[in-house]
């Protein structure tokens, strides 16, 4: 393999194409063959003759990713002039573009307007760098502190719990392959001693942060389960925090403490949020308090009164979150789950509590669940809360339970049934198949369906945008925040005494906060004419807003907003990172509806750093509408 | 010389006129007679024979080159044949034959005895032509040797041939007894270049691409880098200014073979006829025959894998005296001092009798130390001498570190270091931290609650009481106060610094090619030493000030004395950059690591090499010298770190566990624990102590200098401790033997 590799490196050259291609950008029109050939083998052999320098300034800079400055060091080497102008910091600035068959990777040369660059306000100065000191081990023993990684990092936590054989700990690796070693000859891998004191701060740790979960003050308790989210260190804690939760909801259960059970999921949410923890070893002690709080008869002292249900919709959600992310095909736990759920819904005895928490739980499963277990039993339950609804003698609980199931079930079917079922949606039809429910299924399938439509037009309008070749989709970088848009540009400062991120507290360092770009565009039907704008949103504290806002098009624009991360996951302290969201400016209509609404607020909800890229939904950014 | 003089007309003309026919059917005829392997049919044949004009002339400096060829080797009647039909004058025919050989004399070649002779002799002849053909080239002054260098290759066989040679000799030695194959191995890649950039430079492009890929897979993975520089180059127009190959060229590749061995390949390469390999192996190898077992595989692999084979045996004999210097004694009245402080500290003077005793064992001079004078130092000043009570003080209060006893380590993070840490350094109190960035500036932080204060300026000064007691304190300005302080001055990365002893000035080297002295009391530049003309990578102060050492891409290592302008020595020899410089603990020698995978050790008194180590897979970017002088650790890109022994010249240990390129290694003050620094983001330590135990119980095959290795790396590791994406750049054990790390949070 080697060898083959080997033969590679040592064909690679230039295509002769792009010594035609580079001949024409100065001008010069027809080149011959074999002066290409000579050419690109010349110049394959001096691009490879200097990178092989530019190698050595990345090491000596200390540094694992080869940079621009390095190939204008390694030029300077040489007595060549550098390249002036492609510094970048994050990556190399070539799009990519291809059409009739060619691929090209081009350098954007935007044109910047002087006056932009002029009314935008100065970007945030870059902190300054300065010395922290903690302590990497003392004595010999590296203290968990945020500083330090964390202690046994997620993927081995994946092993150890998969693989439990395999495991060798950090610490004690050594000490398990040298006591093979004495005994006899080869390594042996003894299964190491896992410890299971706590030192006397993670004890007072353990203490407080309970204490302030299940007590009365919720600041406290929202700073604790912060900390549980996002701390590094819990990992020798986790199997004291596994067994509070499912102790207290044991407890609770039996008491109806509803407020006790709603601290404790929350605690599960905030454990699994965790990036640093694999919660898969505790999942026996953590599901079956899950599902006590989806499926439970009783949550509460007063079931008529108590919102019980969003209770069973959390926990059912969490449910739903480990179902995804530990189910495996040895542990089955989605299918056991599912069976669960579904033998305790047909059962004609289990109260509406249960059967609402069966339902919520199935239904979170994703739409699969919903189409193969829950759809053929619409009928069913529909006859079920008519009974209930319409029925002379029925206590007033009953009643609640009956319409929170409906509501449920039409909340999840409506959208799966508009997904599965061809367009015409016929009451007469819907009630052949759903029976009771119907009228009302069918009316919110009718809602799911327009709303998937316009989402659907959306994408289509998106993809075509990009795939136009038209220098619309103006992706800028650099964090001067200058660039702008080609044409009819403008830029909208957000003053932001918004968080776009929420760096972790006590981490090593505070983050710049990163300067963020939206691209507001505006795409006509027509397609005639193309408006931009350009919203920077700065963290600085500079209270100037400048609006300026474009000419209308026309009055069929769609709300439309895409983001995209930066690259690599945001760490904090990581350099200022960029996001680019294009925004379709919203139609007028939806614009009306929307206007008033504050911009901050719904992008920065999409910007939370777990956030998946694409989101397709957001009404708020139609306060720069074009009126 | 006088060849070279008679300019360039000549030279172009001897070399091109090879490929025309007539004077081929001569070459060749000669071939028969005097069993010369050579001057098959020309290669490509395309140059020279374009200008009828210069035709003739050419024609005539052949006819010249190959009578003085037949007159040497006595073959008179052919010299009068050829003269005849040629129709040359006799005093002309002399008169340049003189020239010529005279020119040849300033070849490179040497002539290697017996049989040999002829080809050998040819060689010259076509090499001191040869050797005046680039003049025709666009001016190639900036490696005027390369021409000399190439010249050499313009001998040729059939290129067809070459793999036939190769694979000929590939067979023979695998079918050799084992004991010898792995010696006789060494052979292949040496052999591989040379051939390959034979057939390159005589434009046998095709053939020998085809050679590079039928055969490069058989190298040993270590060369894999050089291969790829190798593989980028088809054209004889790469060769010229291409550094790699002038390093190849101009040293002999050295390799260690056993007499038998040796025998067994020479008797193979004369009974096959196989001139070619021999040839290569006379004039471009270097072998080490030295009588005793062959040696094993591992330890060939052990000791291989630099630019230019391994070091020559005799390269490490010279005596080396690693020994301590005398540390000076301290006059009394200082130790009184000394002792004041003490008791006011509520000890009692028990540490009287203890402080003498270490006082006359320092008394004893080492066997193998030099002399106190062998090469000046400079005076202490009293400064220095407060400096050395605290530094004993400090030792009495020194943590003893072992096994069980691992250092504490304190981590500095460099945060918003957006501009690329690129160098750390500590002062020998710890109360200092020097951070140099790729954007040119150098930075330095108090980490004492002492703020760094510039002096005042001079106008001040003269306000001053000079004859007040705290007259020192009174000159410094409080306005200046802060906790760090920004150098400016560079124009490049910087991306070597250091701390003079005495905490007065500040050494930073960068990629502009300056070394810049600067001062912690003013914080402002002093002296910019200008001497390399290309990135100098790195520089250190001298243990005891004054002088400091520097080295760079320009592959020479640099002795400078802060109060001179020019360098005081040039250690010249390595043959690629200069990567990391460190001085011995008694400033007479120097170590420098180099990207030609070799570390030398230098005598600053004479400039001589003394040392050369070899057996690194990759640029050495880390040194480190034992506290008692008898030890160097090395670490390089490929992970690994070395340990030598200076006093025989032996690589003595390995230490195998980073996954990536070592950047900082330090022993502890005692020489216990060696701890290394990473690129992987992880510190670990080693059982030094262990390490060099273990060897001094085995008996030291100094005679043949073949160390067996053990492969103990996992029982020496102490501990790894992983920072949080923060590559390890520099470690430094304080004088109470707590370890301090630095380095960039690059998340």
């Amino acid at each position: 393999m080697a060898e083959e590799r080997r033969q590679k490196q040592c064909s690679v050259v230039l295509p002769t194409e792009s010594m035609k291609a580079m001949a024409e950008s100065v001008g010069v029109g027809q080149l011959q063959e074999d002066s290409c050939t000579a050419l690109s083998e010349e110049v394959s052999y001096r691009i490879k003759e200097i990178t092989q320098d530019a190698l050595k300034f990345m090491h000596h800079g200390k540094r694992r990713k080869l940079t621009t400055s390095d190939i204008d060091n390694a030029l300077k080497l040489k007595n060549v002039e550098p390249l002036y102008g492609f510094q970048s910091q994050e990556f190399i600035p070539f799009r990519f573009a291809s059409g009739g068959g060619r691929e090209l990777h081009f350098y954007e040369e935007k044109e910047v307007d002087l006056s932009d660059i002029i009314n935008t306000p100065l970007p945030r100065v870059p902190l300054d760098v300065s010395l922290k000191a903690h302590w990497l081990s003392i004595e010999g023993i590296q203290p968990s502190i945020p500083e330090n990684p964390p202690p046994a990092p997620k993927e081995q936590q994946k092993a150890e719990s998969t693989e439990p054989l395999k495991v060798v700990k950090p610490g004690q690796e050594e000490d398990g392959t040298i006591q093979g070693k004495g005994k006899e000859k080869g390594p042996i891998r003894l299964k190491p001693r896992s410890t299971h004191e706590l030192s006397v701060e993670q004890q007072l740790y353990y203490k407080e942060i309970t204490e302030a979960c299940v007590g009365s003050c919720e600041a406290k308790r929202a700073e604790a389960l912060q900390s549980i989210a996002t701390d590094p260190g819990l990992y020798q804690m986790l199997p004291r925090f596994s067994t509070f939760i499912s102790e207290g909801v044991r407890v609770n259960v039996v008491q109806n403490n509803l407020a006790l059970l709603i601290y404790l999921m929350r605690m599960v949410k905030a454990l699994m949020d965790n990036p640093t923890l694999y919660l898969e070893k505790y999942l026996h002690e953590l599901i079956p308090a899950v599902v006590t709080c989806i499926v439970s008869k009783q949550l509460c002292l007063r079931p008529d009164v108590d919102n019980h249900w969003a209770l069973r919709d959390f926990a059912a959600r969490l449910m739903a979150q480990s179902c995804k992310t530990f189910s495996t095909t040895t542990n089955n736990i989605q299918s056991r789950i599912t069976k669960t759920f579904t033998k305790s819904w047909l059962d004609d005895k289990t109260q509406w509590t249960t059967r609402y928490g069966c339902i919520a739980g199935l239904a979170e499963l994703g739409p699969d669940v919903i189409k193969t277990l829950i759809l053929p039993r619409l009928a069913v339950e529909g006859a079920r809360i008519k009974a209930v609804m319409e029925g002379p003698v029925i206590s007033n609980i009953d009643k609640i339970g009956a319409d929170h199931v409906q509501s449920l079930l039409l909340k999840h079917c409506a959208s799966v049934i508009a997904k599965i079922r061809p367009p015409p949606d016929n009451v007469e039809q819907y009630r052949i198949d759903y029976g009771y429910l119907a009228p009302m299924l069918c009316s919110h399938v009718m809602k799911a369906r327009t709303q998937a439509a316009m989402q659907a037009q959306q994408v289509n309008r998106t993809t075509l945008t990009i795939t136009q070749p038209r220098p619309t989709l103006s992706v800028s970088q650099s964090g001067l925040s200058a660039s702008t848009g080609p044409r009819t540009p403008s830029i909208i400062k957000v003053p932001s005494s918004l968080t776009l991120m929420s760096p972790r507290p006590g981490t090593p360092s505070q983050p710049s906060p990163p300067a963020t770009k939206y691209i507001v565009m505006g795409t006509s039907a027509g397609s005639a004419s193309t408006q931009q704008q350009v919203i920077t949103i700065n963290s600085s504290q500079s209270a100037s807003t400048v609006t300026s806002t474009v000419p209308s098009a026309t009055s069929t624009l769609q709300p439309l907003v895409k983001v995209e991360p930066g690259s690599g996951p945001t760490l904090p302290g990581s350099r200022p990172m960029q996001k680019y969201i294009v925004v379709s400016l919203p139609s007028s209509n939806s614009s009306m509806e929307n206007k008033g609404s504050v911009i901050p607020t719904p992008i920065s909800t999409t910007l939370e750093p777990t956030g998946k890229t694409d989101r397709s939904e957001s009404p708020g950014a139609s306060t720069q509408s074009p009126h | 010389m006088a060849a070279i003089q008679g300019g360039m007309a000549e030279a172009v003309e001897i070399k091109d006129i090879k490929t025309e026919p007539p004077v081929d059917a001569v070459v060749n005829n000669n071939a028969n007679d005097g069993s010369v392997l050579s001057a098959s049919p020309g290669p490509g044949g395309s140059v020279g024979s374009t200008k009828p004009a210069t035709g003739a002339l050419e024609e005539k400096q052949t006819l010249l080159a190959i009578l003085q060829f037949l007159k040497k080797n006595q073959l008179s009647e052919s010299v009068d044949i050829l003269r005849r039909e040629a129709g040359l004058p006799q005093d002309l025919f002399d008169l340049k034959g003189a020239d010529a050989s005279s020119g040849s004399g300033g070849t490179p070649g040497t002539v290697e005895g017996g049989g040999l002779d002829a080809n050998s002799l040819l060689s010259r002849v076509t090499s001191s032509s040869a050797a005046q053909a680039p003049v025709k080239a666009p001016p190639a002054e900036d490696q005027p040797d390369v021409s000399v260098v190439l010249s050499a290759y313009s001998q040729q066989g059939d290129p067809a041939l070459y793999e036939v040679y190769y694979s000929g000799l590939k067979k023979f030695i695998e079918t050799v007894l084992d004991c010898h194959r792995a010696e006789l191995s060494q052979v292949f890649y040496p052999l591989f270049v040379h051939m390959y950039l034979e057939l390159v430079y005589n434009n046998h492009e095709n053939v020998a691409k085809a050679f590079f890929e039928k055969f490069s897979g058989d190298q040993e993975c270590y060369y894999r880098e050089d291969l790829q520089v190798l593989s980028g180059l088809t054209k004889k127009e790469h060769m010229r200014g291409n550094e790699t190959l002038l390093d190849f060229r101009t040293s002999k590749f050295v390799l260690r073979i056993s007499r038998d061995s040796y025998q067994l390949l020479k008797r193979h390469l004369q009974e096959r006829q196989n001139n070619q390999i021999w040839n290569i192996i006379q004039e471009h190898l270097y072998i080490d025959i030295f009588d005793g077992m062959p040696r094993s595989k591992s330890q060939i692999d052990a000791m291989s894998g630099s630019l230019a084979g391994e070091g020559k045996r005799e390269a490490n004999k010279a005596k080396v005296y690693y020994g301590l210097l005398k540390e000076p004694e301290i006059e009394l009245p200082l130790d009184d001092e000394d002792e004041e402080a003490e008791n006011e500290e509520g000890k009692p003077k028990k540490k009287k009798p203890k402080k003498d005793s270490t006082g006359s064992k320092s008394k004893k001079q080492d066997p193998n130390a030099p002399s106190q004078t062998r090469i000046p130092l400079p005076e202490l000043k009293d400064s220095d001498k407060l400096d050395k009570i605290m530094y004993m003080k400090e030792a009495t209060k020194r943590i003893r570190l072992g096994r069980d006893n691992l250092p504490s380590i304190c981590f500095y993070s460099f945060l918003n270091a957006y501009q690329g840490l690129t160098a750390v350094d500590f002062t020998d109190d710890s109360s200092l931290i020097a951070g140099g960035f790729a954007d040119s500036s150098v930075r330095v932080w108090s980490v004492t609650p002492k703020k760094l204060r510039k002096v005042k300026s001079a106008a001040d000064l003269n306000l001053i009481d000079k004859e007040s007691d705290d007259v020192l304190e009174r000159i410094m300005d409080e306005k200046t106060a802060s906790e760090s302080k920004l150098l400016y001055g560079h124009s490049g990365p910087v991306y070597g610094i250091s701390f003079s002893p005495d905490r007065n000035y500040l050494l930073s080297s960068s990629e502009d090619g300056t070394v810049r002295l600067w001062s912690l009391q003013t914080f402002t530049c002093l002296v910019g030493y200008k001497g390399h003309n290309y990135p100098v990578w790195d520089t250190q102060f001298s243990p005891h000030g004054y002088y400091f050492v520097s080295g760079g891409h320009d592959r020479v290592a640099r002795l400078w004395v802060t109060d001179h302008h020019q360098p005081l020595r040039m250690f010249a020899g390595h043959l690629a950059d200069i990567t990391c410089t460190r001085f011995h603990p008694n400033s007479n020698y120097v170590a420098t690591g180099s990207s030609d995978r070799t570390i030398r050790l230098w005598d600053v008194l004479n400039g001589n090499c003394v040392r050369i180590f070899t057996g690194h897979k990759g640029p050495i970017h880390a040194l480190s010298f034992s506290p008692n002088g008898k030890f160097l650790a090395s670490g390089a890109t490929d992970g690994r770190v070395l340990l030598w022994d200076i006093g025989h010249g032996l690589m003595i240990g390995e230490l195998k566990g980073h996954t990536d390129t070592i950047y900082s290694l330090k022993f502890s003050r005692d020489g216990e624990i060696l701890a290394s620094g990473s690129m992987d983001n992880t510190v670990r330590l080693w059982d030094a102590m262990k390490a060099f135990d273990d060897l001094e119980t085995d008996d030291f095959t100094a005679t043949t200098g073949h160390i067996h290795l053990q492969d103990n790396s996992q029982e020496l590791l102490l501990g790894c401790y992983t920072t949080k994406s923060s590559p390890v750049l520099h470690l430094h054990f304080t004088r109470r033997n707590l370890l301090l790390a630095a380095g960039g949070y690059n998340p």
